[in-house]
């Protein structure tokens, strides 16, 4: 989240869109229900089903799965063309200014600089035009026929109403009604949020999905702001936290990047990865990258570091160029023998990977798996589960019991990126271990056997700085002291004089020279000499708006609000005065931690300040990106079909799906797209009563009666058209598999429209399996596609096809 | 301690079922066997083991798809038919908390012959006694009296994450109700309209015809008293005649 879970409460418009708030994240139906009640706030709600969340809007209306762009384009559309957007927080904040090099272009769905052979971009060609300082040429009268404003514009005029509905299903009148109610929130002191989930990342086209909702929020002036923001709900209370520290394998904590073999020293890795700019009013805070990964490096290789071996630079993990290591990648590597033992630690690939029929099979293929879990679940007991042969299966499990969270010490950072200290609440039962001291165990382990045998590359291992243990057990306090970061020297920074071995007070301190160290810069404030922050429990809310700064910590330094800075006019003067995030008072900014603290981008008199810098910090242009350049599959998001979809050609062009994805191809990940044998649309998703695959869940006998199987949701036509009954068995079929589900005929499915055809949708929870209970069903991900988007590698689970029929 | 009241906002509701998981737990009351019949509703109805239940309608009105969730439960009334039919049977099944209001039914329930069980669940508007078929014991919602009685919240309302379940002094939750009602007429909901107020400690609110969220959402007239228990009544000492009459 830009904002946080409390400043839903500030918001005028609400769209939930690609989530079901009030059913996977029901407690953020607090602050849903309070800007209702309060300020008289509208919650749209768009979703192929009428679900929990559809029963508190406003307004209900559906799509069919995988048509976002369509439908939010349509919205850009509408914006663009009716003026609704703020002028000057999109001249002066965004790139909708900046003129665009005479390569760039678009024909027939595709962006300039495409190579069929490869399906990639050359984005080069999508370079801005540059004046004679380097910077790019800009023109904040929005005029210039290639700014990106006048290209954005002709992009989306194609997006017209009768072409979105065609497309999505989506009657042209509940379109208009969203767009004009959501694009109100364009008027200065008015706020629309955006509250998403997998609903829209789980595509083909998961980035694109969310860059159109991040350019309708740049047009309306809704970053920064309080009740604004581009929200992700994230999907466990720690998955903020955990990505934050580096749980994907393309970057190192605080977004980082994971070198690349070319990247042959820590010299030419920092070059590639530090952003210049030649622009003295661009803060390009991503210019600090050195001091960040020198300071990273140090934590991992404490004294063993040192400038002499690029502070253990080769010791650390390389990517090979050009390829990608994701969930899906694993899984396929390990389906093809690729690799011999896996470690399944918290999570359940049998039911929750996206074609997990292939996860099962890959399973199979390895010699030993490490099930670490507090329940069995049917990864672990993969070898006994339905199509399979335990005489056949080589591979042996061991199982390692897991302490749950409430009997373990330490932080976890919710989606609106606060830090929150917890304490144990009981002690583990029977032999299950916290993962941290598992980890203790296993490292100690791992270096007595390199220090005795050797073993191919043992520096990174024998290098390693382990000190996190006390009494040979994980110390939380340890590790999240080291994640802040420690001065390693006597040094003075900025004029202040700091002791070596005391913490680090924030990020503006560390240095890329070797004297500090910090585990994630971006956490570095969290545990400082006043004690550990993300403890804090102040109630006391100065703000007004909800920030109870001293409540835990939130990255970075402490801003509950990100892009502050834009919350104001080009003098500092809130776009919302009722609602202030930050407000210059002419000699400096009260209320949240500021972007910077630089004074408004305009004197008094109107003139630029030249002490000022751009609100958007993070950018090398500190402009945010309404054109988006670094991303695979072009600079505007542009509607393709998904990879399974019901209809044989893209309205928009005829670019059928996303250019740029790449496929597996492996037996297990067959594809039926426009195919009469699966002529169904399907999606998946989770209910509240369950949580992700059930593991902790479906052994909770409460829970469990409140929702005992899986089911498939329908419309009545369509179960009249199948000679299905509310409640009876049906079998839901892909080309990938097949699962039993009881069925739900219900009027909040309802059949789509559809370039004139009619078009049918299902839809079922993917949080049972079949360990138990006996006669639950198993997992939706079965049927699911192991296809993922070009940027992310995020599966497809949220649009593909199926059959139904009675069981 | 004063009367108190549930304040229910079926409006507020988004159907967690955190209330009727809770009620489980603070009570410690057994799963039951369940299958998916066709509903989220699960389980299909009160049970001796379930005191609380989300009953999920959907629901077409002008031409508008709603789904309505209501958190059924004991009312505890005001003046409890149950009690007076209970009572012709039994003494000592049935407790009014003086404190609470709490309408409260004790082992002594065991007693009822299921013949006279089902008496009782007659008599009851709003169909809620259940008894278990073993011990005969008959049970509903305690209004969480054990928490209440130490300053605690009922279960329901103490997780209720929406603000849909509420619960206080009597006068202070009727003022919230009809203040949240007067609300909701302002906004355009004609029909937002409080359940049987005066006669009932666990006030409902809703904004469509009650009917159409539960058949038993208001008291039922065809239930209550009915022409034997009336008879009945008659034959008992004064005091419970009062009572019976004053509730005609």
């Amino acid at each position: 989240m830009t904002n946080h879970w409390i400043d839903i409460g500030n918001s005028d418009c609400i769209l939930i869109m690609g989530s079901n708030a009030a059913e996977c994240h029901p407690i953020s139906f607090k602050w849903v229900l309070k800007a209702k009640e309060e300020n008289g706030a509208k919650l749209l709600s768009v979703d192929p089903r009428f679900t929990r969340t559809s029963a508190q809007a406003d307004f209900y209306t559906a799509l069919r799965s995988g048509t976002d762009i369509a439908f939010l384009g349509g919205m850009i559309n509408y914006i663009i063309e009716n003026k609704l957007y703020n002028e000057e927080y999109l001249a002066y904040y965004t790139n909708a200014g900046f003129i665009l090099g005479r390569k760039f272009g678009f024909k027939d769905g595709l962006f300039s600089g495409y190579n069929g052979k490869t399906h990639t971009y050359d984005k080069s060609q999508w370079a801005f035009e540059k004046d004679k300082e380097g910077n790019p040429k800009k023109d904040h009268r929005l005029r210039n026929s290639r700014c990106v404003f006048q290209q954005l514009k002709k992009h989306f005029s194609r997006y017209t109403l009768d072409k979105v509905s065609a497309i999505t299903g989506t009657p042209e009148k509940d379109l208009i009604e969203v767009y004009k109610t959501y694009a109100a929130t364009g008027k200065k002191g008015q706020a629309g949020t955006i509250m998403y989930a997998m609903g829209w990342t789980q595509h083909t086209v998961g980035v694109q999905n969310i860059r159109t909702m991040a350019i309708i929020q740049l047009l309306l002036g809704n970053m920064g702001v309080a009740g604004g923001g581009v929200n992700a709900l994230r999907g466990e209370s720690n998955v903020q936290g955990s990505t934050d520290h580096c749980l994907l394998w393309h970057i190192w904590p605080g977004y980082l990047k994971t070198p690349r073999s070319s990247n042959v020293s820590l010299e030419a890795y920092n070059k590639k990865f530090t952003p210049k700019t030649n622009d003295p009013l661009s803060a390009n805070w991503w210019g600090n990258y050195p001091k960040y990964s020198v300071s990273f490096l140090k934590s991992m290789f404490g004294e063993n570091g040192t400038p002499f071996n690029d502070f253990g630079f080769d010791w650390m993990p390389k990517a090979d160029d050009g390829k990608p290591y994701s969930w899906l990648n694993l899984f396929d590597a390990m389906f093809r023998g690729e690799f011999t033992g896996f470690f399944a630690w918290g999570q359940n690939p049998a039911c929750s990977g996206a074609n997990a029929g292939k996860n099962r099979q890959a399973f199979a293929k390895l010699d030993w798996m490490v099930n670490v879990n507090l329940f069995d679940n049917e990864t672990g007991s993969f070898w006994k589960g339905p199509d399979m042969d335990p005489k056949k299966i080589k591979t042996e499990v061991f199982f390692l019991p897991a302490a749950a969270s409430v009997e373990k010490e330490g932080s976890i950072t919710n989606s609106g990126r606060w830090s929150q200290w917890r304490y144990k609440a009981a002690e583990p039962l029977g032999d299950a271990k916290p993962d941290g001291d598992m980890m203790v165990e296993l490292f100690v382990k791992i270096r007595e056997l390199y220090q005795k045998e050797g073993g191919a590359f043992p520096e990174p291992i024998m290098n390693l700085k382990w000190d996190y243990d006390t009494d040979g057990k994980f110390d939380s306090h340890k590790v999240a002291k080291e994640i802040n970061g420690y001065f390693l020297a006597d040094v003075t920074v900025k004029g202040k004089n700091f002791k070596a071995g005391t913490l680090v007070p924030s990020f503006a301190f560390l240095q890329a020279d070797g004297t500090t160290s910090s585990g994630n810069w971006l956490y570095c404030q969290s545990y400082t000499e006043k004690g550990n922050m993300a403890a804090r429990r102040s109630t006391v809310d100065k703000s007004g708006i909800g920030l109870y700064s001293e409540w835990s910590w939130c990255w970075p330094v402490n801003r509950r609000i990100i892009y502050n800075r834009a919350s104001v006019d080009r003098y500092g003067n809130p776009w919302d005065p009722k609602h202030p995030v930050i407000r210059w008072t002419g000699k400096k900014w009260v209320g949240d931690v500021p972007d910077g603290g630089w004074a408004p981008m305009l004197l008094a008199d109107g003139k630029t300040n030249p002490k000022t810098k751009y609100p958007f910090i993070m950018k090398p242009e500190g402009h945010a990106h309404v054109f988006g350049p670094g991303r695979a599959d072009g600079p505007f998001p542009e509607h393709y079909e998904p990879l399974e979809c019901p209809i044989e050609k893209n309205l928009m062009s005829k670019q059928f799906i996303n250019p740029t994805v790449k496929e597996f191809g492996t037996a297990a990940d067959a594809r039926a797209t426009c195919d009469p044998r699966y002529p169904i649309v399907a999606s998946t998703y989770r209910v509240t009563e369950h949580w992700q695959t059930g593991v902790m869940t479906r052994w909770q006998p409460w829970l469990l009666e409140s929702q005992p199987q899986s089911f498939c949701e329908m419309s009545l036509e369509l179960a009249k058209l199948k000679g299905i009954k509310n409640g009876d068995k049906v079998i839901v079929e892909s080309a990938r598999g097949k699962i039993e589900a009881v069925a739900i005929v219900t009027r909040r499915f309802k059949p789509f429209k559809i370039a004139g055809s009619t078009i049918h949708q299902v839809g079922m929870p993917w949080c049972y399996g079949w360990v138990t209970p006996k006669g639950g069903g198993d997992s939706s991900n079965l049927l699911t596609p192991s296809v993922g988007d070009p940027n992310t590698l995020i599966p497809e689970t949220k649009a593909f096809m199926v059959n139904v029929k009675k069981a | 301690m004063a009367d108190k009241t549930f304040f229910i906002d079926t409006t507020k509701c988004t159907a967690c079922r955190g209330c009727q998981v809770a009620c489980k737990q603070w009570n410690k009351l057994p799963a039951t066997k369940t299958y998916n019949w066709g509903s989220y509703q699960n389980p299909a109805d009160l049970s001796f083991s379930t005191f609380k239940l989300v009953r999920f309608r959907e629901v077409v009105s002008s031409g508008k798809l709603h789904w309505y969730f209501f958190q059924d439960q004991c009312r505890h009334c005001v003046e409890p038919p149950c009690k007076d039919t209970i009572e012709g049977y039994v003494d000592g099944a049935v407790i009014q908390d003086e404190a609470t209001g709490a309408v409260i039914y004790t082992g002594q329930t065991s007693k009822l012959s299921p013949a006279q069980f089902d008496e009782v669940r007659q008599s009851c508007p709003y169909n809620i006694p259940r008894q278990d078929p073993a011990s005969r014991i008959v049970s509903k919602c305690t209004m969480c009296v054990d928490r209440v009685s130490n300053g605690l919240l009922p279960a329901c309302v103490k997780v209720c994450p929406t603000g849909s379940m509420n619960f206080g002094d009597r006068a202070a939750m009727l003022s919230m109700a009809h203040q949240r009602a007067s609300e909701l007429k302002r906004m355009g909901f004609d029909k937002a309209q409080l359940l049987d107020a005066d006669a009932t400690r666990a006030v409902y609110l809703v904004v469509d015809d009650p009917m159409v969220y539960h058949k038993f959402s208001v008291a039922q007239n065809d239930v209550g008293i009915n022409r034997k228990l009336a008879l009945r009544k008659l034959l008992r000492p004064a005091k419970g005649l009062i009572a019976g009459v004053a509730k005609l």
